[in-house]
């Protein structure tokens, strides 16, 4: 057993480098300057049409736009995972209705574009404005914010739970069947052996989930919600200067690998206990 | 009943034939940026499993952009950018006219990258799938580095990146909606007028989501039959 490892280990010795500039060495870097190249145009771009009056302009509306695409996602998300909790229920429920109803709502959801949800409930809803104003609910399906909200709670609650079903179902049924065994029931397992379990699971589609709904949202501002697309769609039909889309891609960057970022660290501190030393 | 059944007929009462037409443009569009981004895609995913550090690094930069930017504001980079790009080569070559994007090739551009973007990663775990000895056995029988590629690695590659490109054929099935807003004439932007005309909003954004729903459908039995094939081909004897 040690002669052969020490074998292959043998055989194996860690390959040269590579000196001088094999062909892939010429394109990586032929590849690497075009990036810095436009890294550099971008920079002196922004440099050359830096305009102090414009930005002492914007910057307020850039602001409130990003806050108002954060408290989107996070309203949407929080609504998304409370509805998320019976649909993934349904969806493993051995009843047929329950199931189908299940299945059929995620299948809508992701099925169909969020631009075209969004429409349907902001502009449709309105078809039946006079039904709407007879329950008394015309006040909110009226106002583009509630609309959206709406639209994207929805939407985030079929990915979820399909999240929270895939990460249940990812753990193994002799963990449901121990804790009977031990006496345990239904509820309690799910909340002390099977959570805890799931959750690691579902972490890094969590974070997919809000990354997307992020970039998702930025199509609000097609609703003539002034979310961070919003503002610079307006502030670039003022000015028709490009740089006001260049700000939104950095600010939209920033965000994305900000939460990328803090998911890997979460989920890396979460799963030490799995990783061999 | 029957005033709805009237507005979706084909003919000039109805925009059964617009919403057709909207319909064609959706799946030409997806169907144009596939190839393009599968190539892409397959490529960057190279990139990124290189040997090479620069090569690697390159590619993990193309990804994190275009898989961070939101769709829409990829789309207007592609739209308005391009525009003044364009306008400012042509100033700058001496001549002075307005330049306007066609929004389908716009379009095309812009939901390409983002595929390639998310197809790379889908591709590049496709490849670290493949065990080394693949690479070695390939060598071991004579073929060249490309033959081992072609022959060898990338019929494995497919069958199992195949699940993940499907999900992306169907986001990019709903991305498409986005070129609307740039003005191509889709099923969305089709059934918008639609509604904006007759005032039947909730019907016709309905439909639009029941076409989109449709194309899903058929979508899922044309992959399920490639998946069929691909697996009776590949399969170990």
């Amino acid at each position: 057993m040690s002669a052969v490892a020490m074998d292959s280990a043998a055989a194996e010795k860690p390959p040269e480098a590579r000196r001088g500039w094999p062909a892939t060495r010429i394109l990586g870097w032929t590849l690497m300057l075009f990036w810095g190249a436009v890294a550099g145009g971008i920079v002196v771009y922004l440099v050359e049409v830096w305009n102090p009056a414009l930005f002492d302009r914007y910057f307020p509306a850039y602001m409130s736009g990003l806050w108002v695409t954060l408290q989107l996602v996070l309203i949407s998300i929080v609504i998304g995972a409370i509805l998320s909790v019976p649909i993934a229920y349904g969806r493993m429920s051995s009843n047929r209705w329950l199931g189908g109803f299940a299945y059929g709502y995620v299948y809508f959801f992701r099925g169909t574009p969020l631009l075209a949800q969004t429409f349907l409930i902001y502009y449709g809803l309105g078809s039946f404005r006079p039904q709407l104003e007879a329950v008394g609910l015309w006040s909110f399906f009226r106002d583009a914010w509630y609309c959206a909200i709406f639209a994207f709670s929805l939407n985030t609650a079929a990915y979820q739970a399909e999240i929270l079903r895939g990460a249940i179902q990812s753990v193994s049924k002799g963990q449901w069947e121990a804790s009977k065994a031990l006496g345990l029931d239904r509820l309690k397992t799910l909340r002390l052996i099977v959570m805890p379990q799931a959750m690691l699971v579902a972490l890094r589609p969590y974070g997919n989930e809000i990354i997307l709904m992020i970039k998702g949202s930025a199509i609000v501002s097609i609703i003539t919600v002034y979310d961070l697309m919003g503002e610079t769609r307006r502030a670039f039909s003022r000015t028709f200067d490009f740089q006001t889309y260049i700000w939104a891609a950095i600010i939209y960057l920033l965000i994305v690998e900000v939460l990328r970022f803090v998911t890997e660290r979460i989920e890396g501190r979460l799963t030490r206990h799995l990783v061999r030393r | 009943m029957d005033s709805a059944l009237t507005l979706l007929s084909f003919g000039p009462d109805g925009w059964g034939d617009n919403i057709a037409l909207g319909t064609l443009i959706t799946v030409c569009l997806a169907l144009a940026t596939l190839p393009f981004g599968l190539v892409a895609g397959f490529f960057v995913a190279l990139a990124k499993q290189s040997g090479e550090p620069s090569l690697r690094l390159a590619g993990n930069i193309y990804t994190t952009i275009f898989r961070g930017l939101p769709e829409l504001l990829t789309l207007f980079l592609v739209y308005y950018g391009g525009q003044i790009a364009l306008q400012a080569l042509m100033r700058s070559l001496g001549q002075e006219t307005t330049i306007e994007i066609n929004a389908f090739l716009a379009g095309m551009i812009a939901l390409g990258v983002m595929f390639s973007a998310y197809a790379s990663e889908v591709f590049l775990s496709a490849f670290r799938a493949i065990p080394r000895g693949q690479y070695e056995g390939g060598y071991a029988v004579g073929l060249t580095g490309f033959q081992t590629m072609r022959l060898v690695v990338l019929p494995q590659i497919i069958r199992i990146a195949l699940p993940g490109l499907s999900n992306l054929w169907l986001n990019l099935l709903k991305d498409t909606a986005l070129v609307s807003v740039i003005g191509l004439s889709d099923i969305l932007r089709q059934t918008g007028i639609a509604a904006r005309v007759t005032n039947q909003q909730f019907l016709f954004f309905g439909i639009a989501c029941l076409v989109y729903l449709v194309l899903a459908i058929i979508s899922s039995f044309g992959i399920n039959a490639i998946e069929r094939s691909v697996a009776q081909r590949g399969a170990p004897k």
